[in-house]
């Protein structure tokens, strides 16, 4: 057994949240640039510089990417031979999200009651956490700041089992239409594809997770991500929706087994303010 | 793309040499309002009661801004979602409003407000809050403190980037 005290974990969260608060992932950097390279719209183009300027001025003046500093998702993998010494994980996580929020002044974005949408938590409590137990001495946290406006977009459907992967891709650019300008595009889509439910929603958002450079192991669902990246970007959305040949970054699918009456289908849209680390302890 | 720099409040000149695809620089005074405070906008108006700022010569920022660390004029600011606005809009265009900044497409009813009211709807870049904030040159709190970030703002701004989306 490795003891991990609650202090180290609540110092890295803490830290990690002040971090992708303000600036730019060096990889999301890239593909910007390269969209802007592509670009041939002024429009686009000037949608897309000043998506650059501000990442370089959020990390230079600290102020956040984004005013939505979004509700806090933590993936835990939590190793089979460690403990965790001085308070439940996801107590140690949520006391992080508060400090973290009041000395960035991130935004409270949390209401308690989705009823009576009050009150505010006010320190953006509690964070989403999804556990998952793995093999070792390691705790591996990846953690998210999900803004609302492009969560609002997600969708999953229940696809027939014999639905074809045109089909795939057309509920998946049905759905990237319908979103617009309202997701902020350019945008990452994390697809789940099979599984139930629960399933399918949970690995479209564990997907946005994969770095953006990456391309799937499985050949066929590399060939799916590749194409369905270049039926939405047909769409013409655009930038901020204002028209142009950049609607997503890049698509990440993951896929599981599932049962022969069903092919759940989830879609997780991830606007270009896509703040997320992983942290190792 | 034409880059046009515009003191608000917009006069209805202002407003019909528009076109959409405009690049607008806005100085003058913003009010935020998003979901929350324009349903208790609209529920005076229904009222018939006094709203917290006249309508007409306002404009509306569809906005949640992150609270202002010391020593700063403002926290983050940005555009939320303006379809969820959508319910309210043809009320508030009826009642005054002209000029409404957001982020995303509008409904075919709101289009039709803008169009026959010679409104404009400006839609500023989602995610952006680190430039927009650059523009800002005083930051207050104007009313329903309890709302917190969906509380209405005062804000003024200099050359404010946002781009004509319909009118
Ligand atoms: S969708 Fe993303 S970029 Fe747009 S306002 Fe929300 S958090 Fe910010």
């Amino acid at each position: 057994m490795r003891i991990i005290p609650a202090a180290e974990i609540h110092t890295a969260v803490t830290e990690a949240i002040g971090n992708i608060a303000y600036g730019i992932d060096p990889l999301l950097k890239s593909a910007l640039e390269r969209a802007l390279a592509a670009e041939t719209s002024a429009t686009a183009r000037d949608v897309l510089s000043t998506l650059l300027e501000n990442a370089a001025v959020s990390g230079r003046a600290r102020i956040p990417y984004c005013q939505d500093t979004g509700t806090v998702v933590v993936f835990a993998g939590i190793g089979n031979e460690v403990l965790i010494s001085g308070a439940l994980l996801d107590e140690i996580i949520n006391s992080a999200v508060s400090d973290a929020w009041k000395v960035n002044y991130l935004r409270p974005s949390i209401v308690c009651c989705p009823l009576s949408r009050t009150p505010n938590s006010g320190d953006n409590t509690p964070a989403v956490i999804h556990h998952r137990i793995t093999a070792g001495d390691k705790l591996h946290l990846s953690i998210a700041l999900k803004g609302g406006g492009a969560e609002n977009m997600s969708a999953i459907k229940m696809l027939s089992p014999t639905a074809s992967e045109d089909e795939i891709i057309g509920y998946v650019t049905e759905i990237v239409t319908k979103a617009g300008g309202k997701a902020c595009p350019p945008v990452i889509l994390g697809i789940g594809i099979g599984g139930n439910f629960e399933t399918a929603a949970m690995n479209a958002k564990h997907a946005l997770f994969v770095p953006l450079d990456s391309r799937h192991p499985d050949d066929r669902i590399a060939r799916l991500e590749q194409r369905i990246l270049q039926a939405v970007n047909a769409t013409g959305i655009g930038p901020q929706g204002m028209g142009g040949k950049t609607t997503a970054l890049a698509v990440h699918v993951i896929t599981a087994p599932c049962h022969i009456a069903s092919l759940p289908v989830a879609i997780n849209l991830q606007c270009h303010a896509h703040r997320h680390c992983e942290i190792i302890l | 793309m034409r880059i046009i720099e515009l003191t608000l409040p917009l006069t209805p000149a202002d407003i019909s040499g528009l076109q959409t695809g405009d690049k607008a620089l806005l100085s003058g005074i913003l009010y935020t309002a998003r979901d929350q405070a324009q349903q208790r906008l609209c529920q005076l108006l229904d009222k018939n009661a006094e709203l917290p700022f006249s309508l007409a010569s306002a404009t509306l920022f569809y906005c949640g801004p992150s609270p202002v660390p010391p020593g700063r004029i403002c926290g983050a600011i940005g555009p939320t979602t303006a379809s969820r606005m959508d319910k309210y809009t043809p009320q508030l265009i009826e009642n005054g409003l002209r000029v409404m900044i957001g982020k995303g497409e509008r409904s075919p009813q709101v289009q039709e407000f803008l169009r026959q009211y010679q409104a404009v709807y400006l839609t500023a870049i989602g995610g952006a809050s680190a430039i927009l904030a650059q523009s800002v040159t005083a930051f207050d709190l104007w009313c329903w403190q309890e709302l917190g970030p969906e509380a209405i703002y005062r804000i003024a701004v200099k050359d404010f980037p946002c781009y004509v989306n319909c009118l």
